[in-house]
């Protein structure tokens, strides 16, 4: 059974349709790009992947055991975060908040837990550093760490390699390969940067103003529509 | 020197000093724990509006001649509250116009309803010792202390039991909500709680001087620490000794209270920021 199911969605904020007829199925393990012009609705995807958003038509639900708070979100990052005061093990173990339930504080097993996320991402020497004195890219694996606190199923990257350089952008993305081939965690992942996708992806959800294009990676780059938006990013995609 | 501690021995001796103190400490620990919240969520301004707001209710409660004005000023404070945050994410007027309008508008409102139907005899000194709360922390009556006390001590625990679930929301409210934390509600919580602690904050530095009380120690804080714990640890502490210290100057000096304590704050802050910047180059260096 798929763990995540979209079933002819359509999305739009006050009446106005961004997007329309989005299907797919995402099971165990499964690596997904969704991919798509500015503006084509990838982030309200996201977010009425999370719940946050109401889909005006069709229902997006979730299957094999799999929780709507089951997944962890890694979003980009806001201007609020930029100076934030808080330490990097602070803001780890905030990925537990959604299990506290009533009890007010974190259990010794979370904070354990917590450590272990620190360590599988290389940044448990980071933990008592402050959170705004790190780089981007130590910064985007706090937030994976936290994501992966939340849970060890599914993540949802929004844009991970936003505002990286390129030796960190293929660092955050090899780490991010390893989590779905090592650890099998299933991962749905936003990105403009259409190579990546096509190198790290099993599957491709391609967002776009006429229709949509779901399916495995191979399917897309046959594909007219795949084969249209690779070449308007650059010739040398497939070959990498 | 010693007759500077004989002359406070002497204050101390009168209860009204002694409150004005417990009060004084109580309020600005509160504050300055939700103060931080406030800043890092760029909500600052929520708290100088608010104190507006309860300075206009404030002069609708005299004017209405209610026995304990508490009664009319907390609950159109939290509503106001509740209605801010709510017009912040969707409405026809931008969050902070929308402040701007009700903050100077309770400021007119307030002051000419005192004005016409006051029956004191001197308007302007009651209406300045409103705004800059020369003198209302040392008349505190009974029942003002009791109150501060009680409202404080919920607010110290309503803020230890959510920590974890406010500093969430705080640091990312797109993540908390992803992960099923009711981040709507945990907004309206700490709405609800910065207005509670403005009203009680009025007695202390006056309606006009409340949002010092809220931002200062924090940025303080911020200046120097790097974890949210120290942050909001050193908050609290700088704001309780900067009251403290601002009370007991303004007993033996004859200053007004209120602005006593937030020129305490400001040096703080200023020695903060020289910190901050010294110990930043060295660690950059």
């Amino acid at each position: 059974m798929a763990q995540f199911i979209c079933r002819d969605v359509s999305l739009g904020y006050d009446g106005k349709v961004i997007a329309e007829h989005i299907s797919f199925e995402i099971n165990s393990g499964d690596y997904l790009c969704i991919v798509g012009e500015n503006g084509s609705g990838k982030s309200t995807l996201v977010r009425a992947m999370l719940k946050l958003h109401e889909p005006m038509s069709g229902e997006i639900t979730t299957g094999d055991g799999v929780l709507p708070t089951d997944i962890g979100y890694l979003p980009q990052q806001t201007e609020v975060q930029r100076d934030f005061p808080a330490s990097v093990r602070e803001i780890v173990l905030s990925g537990f908040t959604g299990h506290l339930g009533a009890k007010p504080f974190y259990s010794r097993e979370q904070k354990v837990a917590a450590m272990r996320a620190m360590e599988r991402l290389g940044i448990d020497s980071l933990a008592r550093h402050c959170y705004r004195e790190l780089s981007g890219g130590q910064q985007q694996r706090v937030l994976l760490a936290r994501a992966l606190c939340a849970t060890k199923k599914i993540l949802l990257l929004d844009e991970p390699a936003a505002g990286l350089d390129p030796k960190v952008t293929g660092e955050m993305y090899s780490l991010i390969e390893n989590l779905n081939r090592e650890d099998g965690i299933t991962i749905i992942m936003v990105s403009h940067d259409i190579a990546a996708a096509i190198r790290y992806a099993t599957h491709i959800l391609h967002i776009g103003h006429k229709r949509n294009f779901f399916g495995t990676k191979e399917e897309y780059i046959k594909s007219e529509d795949g084969r249209a938006f690779i070449s308007l990013s650059g010739e040398d995609v497939i070959r990498t | 020197m010693s007759e500077v501690f004989e002359k406070l021995a002497l204050y101390f001796e009168y209860p009204f000093v002694r409150n004005a103190l417990i009060v004084g400490v109580l309020i600005s620990l509160c504050s300055s724990l939700l103060g931080v919240t406030l800043v890092l969520k760029r909500f600052s301004f929520i708290g100088d509006g608010l104190s507006h707001v309860a300075f206009g209710a404030l002069a609708i409660a005299t004017v209405l001649n209610v026995s304990n004005d508490m009664i009319v000023i907390m609950p159109v404070t939290i509503l106001c509250a509740i209605l801010l945050l709510k017009s912040s994410s969707n409405a026809k007027i931008k969050g902070d116009a929308a402040l701007a309008m009700l903050s100077v508008g309770a400021l007119a409102v307030g002051y000419l309803l005192l004005n016409v139907f006051s029956t004191s005899l001197n308007i302007s000194g009651d209406i300045c010792t409103t705004l800059f709360g020369s003198t209302s922390i040392l008349t505190l009556s009974r029942s003002d202390v009791w109150i501060s006390i009680v409202m404080s001590a919920a607010v110290i625990i309503i803020f230890l039991l959510f920590y974890n679930k406010i500093f969430a929301v705080t640091f990312d409210e797109t993540f908390a909500a992803a992960v099923g934390i009711r981040a709507g509600a945990y907004n309206m919580l700490i709405a609800i709680v910065t207005a509670v602690i403005i009203v009680l904050a009025m007695n202390l530095v006056g309606s006009l001087l409340i949002s010092a009380l809220v931002i200062f120690p924090s940025l303080s804080a911020m200046r120097v620490y790097k974890s949210f714990r120290a942050v909001v640890i050193c908050s609290a502490v700088l704001s309780v000794l900067c009251s403290a210290i601002g009370i007991i100057i303004s007993i033996l000096a004859s200053t007004p209270v209120g602005s006593t304590i937030v020129i305490a704050d400001i040096v703080t802050f200023g020695i903060f920021s020289a910190v901050g910047a010294l110990t930043g180059r060295r660690r950059g260096a």
